[in-house]
């Protein structure tokens, strides 16, 4: 567990492929960067704005009754107070009031509610698959030929250029779920069911989000981040992530190649073709390993995979128990699919 | 006048026994009261066990990157936790409080039948041993085994074998059968009782409105129990015999999970509070001197609470991808239990208006319930909007707002009931001032934890992950939660105490410490074995103000 802590502790620190990027790790909702958070925000400061009402008036005579009521010691005789029993008119009163604010506010929630679920899929329109897995995250492009993981890349949608980025949702387990606070409330991939959301960031940078849905011993360190680019940016990314894997490391693939390290994961254009685990063809373009649980480093990407038990304990993959030498070429190898 | 005109001449002998005898006097008894301390006394025991959970959490959460507690041990105490504290501490306090007051209030001798009211209780006790004995029992893979660890609402397909080996989830599932068919007895026999036993005069119309909640939560139990029961039994099929209900990997389905679970879940969290309400209804009238306000809509708002109750379970699943219309429906049917909801609060507020209130320490618990409880119920109107819920649910503010509704309100009220009717099961009063310090401690800790606790959620915290890096603005939130803990434990243990020190050589309570209406008050204290010699006779709802005031009856008006 030592080991968990200092690797843990500079979690958040980028590598050097994303540090251009302005990292938002707090997904506060009440500051939305895209259309559906924005709808939500607004509907809550509705929300908000009338539950404070309600508490302001009730608290107050709540607060006024016992101050005024409050049996006094010096005053004390030992009559009782009058005693009433109700009153018909009072009753119809606070019965009506309260069905009258829930008839606006429920009229107001089915609007958001409309305006993001039957959201229309625009032509131009972004398409991924986000399918979970205990506890990593595997995101695809049909339409682009990408198969990554726990990093959701997305161009910026702009005034001039609006872009959304329509999410299938699947689980490939148990139930886990969607959420990027500042992005959109969650939603729920369940297995046997396809679910969809959608997104359209409005501001440049890495969002950081969680699985929401408790989904077994590592559901806190299944963590997701949802890269926005500007369009040229994405573009280039895409472009290199469609790239079949290449490696110089001829003598380190071959190692990784005897190892049963393919029997769960998959090197495009090699015989690694395992799909239990994420995708590795791109591992080095990542800024983290684990889910998110450490950041993709020379000297993390080692100790993970020694034992990625001794990290993130628990995770699917075993420690392989790989020799000095073989632990050597596999990390070679790992390091060079950029 | 005497008070205690329904017992003439009695006095109450406490023979000193030799302690098997006594353990066996409580071992085989049928009588209602006994029974009802018992339920109490065990519930409380297990709050303590919950509560342990619930520190050692918070331990593990208070800084960024805890190492108190690896991954497989955090997540057992959660599941534990929110298991205990709904089945173990929850349903059979007020089960408990149930057997012991509805008899007494309703001027019967016993409940209808005493001995399925022992069934009840040792079902309960042995449902409880039974989840706690997963922890040496249980057994499963490395970092699957011993406790149950698949949350408290287990969901579906983490329960199926593929995804929870070994024995624990099956230690889930059997518990809660068994505690199940305990909690159907004792609601089954509240019903009866109430139907059936009720002394001369004493009309539906006249019954304490704690009587009357309790009904209905009997109610309720009996309509919610039975998809919880079912769904376990399935689950159990799935990994014994093969069936695949919520084996999704063979075709189940994982939202029927979810659909079984809260069309129990939710009319269940009635079940949990009403109780509560039951408790403050009784005593807000007596520390305000004035009758409760509006007696006929309360009962009418708790009857409506119980029926939309049942029609609200999937504002638990806006984020599982239904339809807008279902989503709508659900966003309706929830807003609308804040109707009557309200109201209770409204007629709580007028009883207080224009009474003289005594702060004494049950009626101190019950205000601060009635602040909680009406943030609780804002916070679940925030909930209910769906869009605003698909940002909340799952969150740290779901934590914060169900601990306001179960702690901040169930929890408090239950607190004043046992100062309100300690005196009575035991002839003894509890200390004022230990008691104004228990609520103290209990206010300051329980907002410590649970206010700051809303904040992590808006910050986008995940409920039920067992650590959190540095710099996502979580860290001094979760740190203040976790202090606020030291004064809740500082509360409880106040309570520990003064009950230990009021046993022993607390002031004599008298048959009526506070002046209160009900029959319960009209009997000794500890009320003998047949609680009343002679049969009440009532004429009011108040039959011991009509006693009190014969210049002034009740009766009269109603």
């Amino acid at each position: 567990m030592k080991c968990l802590s200092r690797l843990a502790i500079p979690a958040l620190a980028l590598s050097t492929v994303a540090a251009a990027q302005e990292l938002h790790p707090v997904g506060n909702i009440f500051n939305p960067q895209g259309t559906p958070a924005e709808s939500v925000y607004r509907l809550s400061l509705l929300v908000i704005a009338v539950c404070a009402a309600i508490f302001l008036v009730v608290a107050g005579l709540l607060t006024f009754t016992i101050m005024r009521f409050v049996r006094r010691r010096n005053a004390d005789d030992n009559r009782e107070p009058a005693q009433v029993y109700g009153s018909n008119r009072i009753e119809v009163a606070w019965t009506v009031i309260p069905i009258l604010i829930v008839v606006v506010l429920t009229m107001a929630t089915a609007r958001a509610v409309v305006t993001i679920q039957n959201k229309r899929v625009p032509a131009d329109a972004l398409h991924a698959t986000v399918i979970g897995h205990q506890w990593w995250w595997e995101i695809r492009y049909p339409d682009l030929g990408i198969v990554t993981a726990n990093e959701l890349h997305v161009p910026v949608s702009s005034v001039d250029r609006p872009t959304l980025t329509f999410l299938r949702l699947e689980s490939a387990d148990v139930a886990h779920s969607f959420w990027v606070p500042q992005l959109s409330g969650k939603t729920d991939l369940i297995p046997n069911r396809i679910n969809s959301m959608w997104i359209d960031p409005k501001q440049e940078g890495i969002f950081l989000g969680n699985c929401a849905e408790y989904c077994g011993m590592q559901h806190a360190n299944m963590l997701l981040r949802v890269v926005v680019q500007s369009p040229g940016d994405f573009e280039k990314w895409a472009a290199a992530q469609k790239l079949k894997a290449a490696s110089d490391a001829d003598s380190a693939r071959s190692t990784f190649l005897s190892l049963s390290c393919i029997s769960c994961h998959t090197v495009s254009g090699t015989a690694a073709a395992g799909t239990f685990g994420p995708d590795l063809s791109h591992l080095m373009s990542r800024a983290t390993l684990g889910s998110g649980v450490i950041p993709n480093t020379p000297e993390n990407l080692r100790s993970w995979v020694k034992d990625p038990q001794a990290i993130k304990p628990g995770n699917l993959m075993p420690n392989m128990q790989l020799n000095s030498r073989e632990l050597d070429q596999v990390v070679a190898y790992l390091g060079s699919l950029k | 006048m005497s008070i205690a005109s329904y017992n003439p001449g009695v006095t109450v002998q406490i023979e000193a026994l030799p302690l098997p005898s006594k353990l066996h006097e409580w071992i085989v008894t049928v009588d209602h009261k006994r029974l009802g301390i018992m339920y109490i006394a065990t519930s409380l025991l297990f709050f303590a066990v919950a509560g342990v959970e619930a520190s050692l959490m918070r331990m593990q959460l208070a800084f960024p990157n805890g190492q108190v507690l690896p991954p497989e041990i955090f997540n057992r105490l959660f599941t534990m936790h929110g298991t205990t504290m709904v089945f173990l501490v929850g349903m059979p306090f007020f089960a408990g409080l149930a057997n012991y007051l509805v008899p007494l209030m309703i001027g019967a001798r016993d409940m209808a039948f005493p001995r399925l009211n022992a069934f009840g209780y040792w079902m309960f006790l042995f449902g409880g041993m039974l989840l706690y004995f997963s922890y040496i029992a249980g057994e499963g893979l490395a970092g699957h085994g011993t406790a149950p660890d698949v949350g408290w609402f287990a969901y579906a397909p983490l329960t199926e074998r593929a995804f929870s080996r070994g024995t624990s989830t099956d230690y889930w599932i059997l518990s809660i059968i068994v505690a199940g068919i305990g909690t159907t007895a004792s609601a089954i026999n509240v019903i009866a009782t109430i139907f059936s036993m009720r002394c001369k005069g004493m009309t539906l119309a006249r019954m304490p409105l704690f009587v009357w909640l309790m009904l209905v939560v009997s109610a309720m139990v009996i309509m919610a129990l039975p998809p919880l029961t079912a769904a376990q039994a399935m689950l159990l099929l799935d990994r014994y015999l093969g069936a695949h209900f919520f084996d999704t990997q063979a075709g189940g389905s994982a939202i029927l999970w979810q659909h079984f679970f809260w069309l129990f879940g939710h009319p269940e969290v009635y079940i949990l509070v009403l109780p509560g309400f039951a408790c403050a209804s009784e005593i807000i009238p007596v520390f305000s001197r004035k009758p409760i306000f509006g007696r006929a809509a309360m009962v009418g708002a708790t009857i409506a609470i119980g029926l939309v109750s049942v029609s609200v379970w999937a504002h638990h699943m806006f984020a599982v991808g239904m339809s807008a219309a279902s989503n709508i429906f659900f966003v309706a049917s929830t807003m609308l239990v804040g109707v009557p909801t309200g109201i209770k609060i409204f007629n709580w507020l007028a009883t207080m208006y224009g009474g003289k209130i005594r702060l004494d320490t049950p009626m101190l618990f019950c205000v601060a319930f009635l602040f909680q409880f009406l943030i609780a119920g804002l916070t679940g109107i925030m909930l209910a909007a769906a869009p605003f819920n698909w940002q909340l649910t799952d969150s740290y503010f779901v934590v914060a707002h169900f601990h306001y509704t179960l702690l901040g309100g169930l929890m408090f009220t239950l607190f004043g009931a046992i100062y309100y009717w300690f005196p009575k099961a035991t002839g003894r009063m509890l200390s004022e001032t230990l008691g104004k310090w228990h609520f103290w401690l209990l206010v300051i800790g329980f907002h410590m934890t649970f206010d700051t606790l809303h904040f992590a959620g808006i910050l986008g915290m995940p409920r039920r992950i067992y650590t959190y890096a540095d710099g996502r603005g979580w860290g001094t939130l979760n740190l203040i939660a976790s202090i606020g803990v030291i004064f809740q434990a500082a509360a409880v243990a106040c309570l520990i105490f003064n009950i230990y020190r009021s046993l022993r050589k607390g002031a004599p309570a008298g048959n009526d410490p506070w002046d209160a209406w009900t029959l319960e008050w009209a009997t000794t204290s500890p009320p003998p074995e047949y609680n009343f010699a002679v049969e009440p006779e009532v004429r009011s709802s108040r039959p011991l103000w009509d006693l009190k005031h014969p210049e002034d009856p009740d009766w009269k008006y109603e």
